[in-house]
């Protein structure tokens, strides 16, 4: 009976897992140092914000793994023996493999700055960040002031978190816009205003040049690059990104680059070891996804194929068209197709873009300017049927078409205002103008 | 219980003041209870009244409209109250010692016994009482008036949390006018036009309402001519006209969240405790059994007790002993083949406990019919049967622990554990109806907010993490997963019963062919 051993408890190696379970009766174990029991990563942030417990993050309830039989190992592997097949664990014991799987998943990018690992400076991706948060930042007594270095989706929902218990916030973001590496501009500033509305001190063009620390060790201030300003606070968010959590995959025999190296078969070049989630690294990216996939979605399907492969049906990872969300404080973002900011955008891609009045709705639509094949949309306030988008990606549809059926996308609550009406005069009256 | 938890945000001043006006009002009514004789008790009601309900309107404007609108959850978890902490029991304390005097000690409220005239707190309620009916108050009329001023002061609160949220907005007002029409104000203008008809909320169908079909019930209707007539006809018609139609078309939502009042109360006061439903399988097979074995409890009794005062002579009146119970027998067989033949594959390994279930309500009707006797069913005098039930059911369970354990088991643990009402349009929702949760392809990040917020302890994540549609009999449709979810996942909606049910092991946006493969095995 094989014996496959998966390295991280998150998405994709938990997906791994059921999917292995189904499809056969191999013995499964995954390891994990972080927690014992899966949970959302992504629901980190309601934990500090008081809408859930940790256990309401657990998908599954703890006795869901001995019925499936998935063994549950809470230790840290330090070296990876690709000759011997084995782990060796933390503390002495090694483990044996017929299969090994790589879910490492990520870590928080660090870029050298000064102070980076005082007390109280953070990064907000493992169970053990918000554990950290809470107790350099339980209240606003205790933290007067956080700033957040790095305006992504993690620096925004660290934002969210520290406001929900009225802690002042100071975000730096080194753009001249809020994540306009990916969000066209009128979406883009949209975001910017909603940010400051909730009285976020958002700071963009900025970068922080150190952290200072007070004579324990505690930060103290950050100083900015370009003014030489100094705020005071108690804590500081590094959000400027993630990379391949890898550090103990670098004394073996497994080839890595950013992330372990793997073919389209998730394959690494060691025979029977796999790399699936954030930490794989595609040789050659595929279409416009990014060579490493840092998203949730992408970590699923990843275990959802290689449960294939595993199981004797070697399946290559094909994914279908590109689809993500995030909600920016109070304002949900969902995308189908490619909608690029100004950084990548392909000569051919023109945008539609519309805004509703209240400055929280916006959509932005891509197609191609020669053919008009319909690219993809950004929603921001308006929920859009993720089957719709995909079929008519599928079929090729003009972006005449997406315009006139758009309420057939639409995914918004019973009794809300429509919008579709407005969206395509302004589109014809686009039309007319260009 | 509270002290491992972060501190809960502080409330501002003008909070504050408002829950000092509110605690004023509430202290009038403790002083009437212990008997305080106001001077002028119209004035001291309204004031009472007036003060609770402001005191809620001023908390929640502060609360909601000094924020951006949004999902307003910050720190449900971290407040003594809504985390079953040492507010929490407090409060549940109270409400449960409350029903349980309101129940079974009215005279403690001070309802005059014996023809004797009110005192204490149900005498303060006796000129808002005299104003609408012209009567003097009496418990129910006390807890009545709390209960519309409860869902209507709260609802208000309900309203501005979810003021982003228009099915949120409608359904509130929809069940504030419902309680405030139907359930408080319309009886007593039924009263005041014809005061032999018994009691009859409108809206309440049997077997929620479980005295309807009583003796002296059918029997009032009957001796006021049409319309007595006319209602009881409207309350046959409601169950098996009325209720099937719309529960086919949007869901037992029509009624649960939408109209009923103790889904109202459950929707508006206690929607500060709706996270705290049990999520776990273990508290779901729980409910199956118990739900199911209310309604059985329901149906057996309330046949027993129409029984009970039907006659075995049809000269007399063309329904006797006999018809009566064929007639149950041969709707709840029609009922059982109907479902068996044509639902069979949607129960799976449930079709043998519902098989179980149906004979054993067939074997204990037919038993009934040939050991009863004029006044006694199954060896039991058949009035006793009636309070029985009444106490165990109507009381104890909807009021005593429905309510008063708000705090601890959630605010819909009657709903879900006890309503004979939600059994029934459950089961007809999982089987027969076009509404159910869709989920959005592929978007769900199992964060788990969905199945924090129902009230009814469903696992909304269990299935939206599969791409799979939620047709859940419980579901009430209250939609508040939909609303908490930040990534746009779920959708209360009717549609075609064709492809509703739909389980998926590879989610939307994965490989074709690796979907196909699995999906359509």
């Amino acid at each position: 009976m094989d014996n496959i051993v998966i390295i991280g408890n998150g998405i994709s190696g938990v997906t791994l897992a059921r999917h292995i379970r189904k499809l056969s009766d191999k013995k499964i174990t995954i390891i994990s140092s972080e927690t014992d029991h899966f949970f959302s990563r992504t629901a980190l942030m309601y934990i500090y914000m008081g809408h859930m417990k940790f256990e309401h993050t657990q998908p599954y309830e703890d006795w869901f793994w001995k019925k499936n039989k998935i063994e549950l190992r809470n230790a840290y592997v330090e070296a990876i023996d690709t000759d011997n097949k084995s782990l060796k664990l933390a503390n002495g014991p090694v483990l044996n493999y017929d299969k090994l799987v790589i879910a490492t998943g990520s870590k928080p990018n660090k870029f050298g700055w000064p102070g980076q690992d005082l007390k109280g400076v953070m990064g907000m991706y493992h169970k053990q960040d918000l554990d950290n948060l809470e107790v350099h930042a339980p209240n606003n007594k205790v933290c007067k002031r956080a700033v957040i270095v790095g305006g992504g989706l993690i620096g925004i929902e660290l934002a969210e978190m520290l406001n929900s218990r009225r802690i002042p916030v100071t975000f730096l973001v080194r753009e001249s816009s809020f994540w306009n590496g990916v969000l066209p501009e009128g979406e883009s500033q949209m975001i910017n205003r909603h940010i400051k509305n909730h009285h976020i001190d958002l700071r963009l063009s900025t970068n922080l040049k150190e952290i200072k620390s007070d004579e324990n060790g505690h930060v103290k201030s950050v100083v900015i690059e370009e003014t030489g300003e100094e705020i005071a606070c108690n804590v500081v968010g590094l959000t400027a990104g993630v990379s391949p959590n890898i550090g103990f995959v670098k004394s073996s025999k497994i080839e890595i680059g950013r992330g372990v190296k793997v073919n389209r078969f998730l394959e690494t070049n060691i025979p029977d070891v796999y790399a699936i989630g954030d930490c794989a690294e595609q040789h050659e990216a595929i279409g416009n996804r990014r060579p490493i996939e840092a998203v949730w979605y992408s970590g699923r399907m990843m275990g959802e194929t290689l449960a294939q492969t595993i199981c004797g049906n070697r399946m290559a990872y094909k994914p279908g068209h590109w689809f993500n969300s995030a909600k920016f404080l109070d304002i949900e973002y969902q995308t189908y197709g490619w909608v690029f900011g100004k950084k990548g955008r392909p000569d051919y891609e023109q945008h539609f873009h519309w805004k509703h009045n209240d400055d929280t709705k916006c959509i932005t639509v891509a197609y191609h300017k020669d053919s008009n094949e319909f690219l993809g949309i950004n929603t921001f306030g308006i929920r859009m049927r993720h089957e719709t988008f995909d079929t008519w990606l599928s079929e090729k549809r003009d972006v005449d078409y997406v315009m006139n059926h758009l309420s057939e996308a639409n995914f918004d609550p019973e009794f809300y205002s429509h919008y579709e009406a407005e969206i395509l005069s302004a589109y014809n009256k686009q039309l007319e103008t260009a | 219980m509270s002290l491992a938890k972060p501190d809960a945000l502080d409330i501002t001043t003008k909070q504050k003041v408002a829950l000092a006006i509110g605690i004023v009002g509430l202290l009038i009514l403790t002083l009437a209870i212990l008997n305080t004789n106001f001077p002028n008790q119209g004035l001291f009601l309204s004031l009472s009244l007036g003060m609770i309900s402001l005191g809620i309107i001023i908390y929640s404007r502060e609360a909601y409209l000094t924020k951006l609108e949004g999902i307003k959850n910050d720190g449900v978890w971290f407040k003594s109250i809504s985390s079953r902490g040492i507010w929490g029991w407090i409060v549940g304390v109270i409400l449960t010692s409350f029903y349980i005097v309101l129940y079974f000690y009215p005279q403690y409220l001070g309802l005059g016994v014996d023809g004797a005239s009110n005192n204490g707190l149900i005498s303060l309620f006796d000129p808002l009482s005299q104003l609408l009916s012209g009567r003097n108050a009496s418990q129910w009329f006390v807890y009545g008036t709390l209960y519309t001023i409860a869902i209507l002061a709260f609802g208000y609160k309900f309203i501005l949390k979810y003021r982003h949220n228009r099915y949120q907005q409608v359904r509130t007002i929809s069940v504030m006018f419902f309680q405030l029409g139907f359930a408080f104000l319309i009886p007593e203008f039924m009263y005041v036009m014809n005061n032999d008809l018994p009691y009859y909320d409108l809206k309440s169908v049997w077997p929620l309402n479980y005295y309807i079909f009583d003796e002296w019930s059918v029997k009032g209707f009957l001796s006021n001519g049409n319309i007595g007539l006319a209602l009881i006809l409207f309350g046959i018609i409601s169950i098996f006209v009325i209720s099937p139609i719309l529960t086919y078309k949007y869901g037992k939502r029509w009624y649960c969240s939408w109209v009923c009042g103790c889904g109202g109360l459950a929707e508006t006061a206690g929607d500060s405790f709706r996270h705290l439903s049990s999520k776990k399988m273990s508290a779901w097979k729980l409910e199956r059994w118990l739900i199911h074995l209310v309604l059985v409890f329901s149906v057996v009794m309330t046949t027993a007790m129409v029984y009970t005062y039907l006659g075995y002579d049809s000269n007399d009146f063309w329904l006797t002993k006999a018809v009566f119970i064929s007639l149950v027998i041969g709707f709840l067989t029609l009922v059982f083949v109907g479902v068996m033949l044509f639902k069979r594959h949607e129960l799976g390994k449930d079709a043998k406990y519902g098989a179980i279930g149906f004979f054993v309500v067939i074997g204990l009707l037919v038993t009934m019919h040939f050991t009863g006797s004029t006044d006694h069913v199954f060896y039991v005098k058949a009035g006793t049967l009636r309070s029985t039930y009444g106490i165990y059911i109507g009381s104890i369970f909807s009021g005593v622990i429905g309510t008063g354990f708000y705090p601890i088991l959630g605010s819909r643990s009657w709903c879900r554990f006890g309503c004979p009402m939600a059994a029934i349009l459950g089961f007809q929702q999982r089987l027969f109806s076009k509404f159910r949760i869709t989920t959005n392809g592929g978007q769900c990040i199992s964060c788990g907010n969905c199945s924090n917020s129902c009230e009814m302890g469903i696992d909304v994540r269990h299935y939206a993490q599969k791409g799979e549609n939620i047709v859940r009999s419980s579901c009430v449709g209250c939609g508040i997963c939909a609303a908490v979810c930040p990534r746009g996942v779920l959708k209360l909606e009717n549609d075609s019963m064709k492809g509703r049910i739909n389980p998926t092991e590879i989610l939307l946006g994965n490989d074709v062919d690796l979907m196909e493969l699995v999906n359509e095995k």
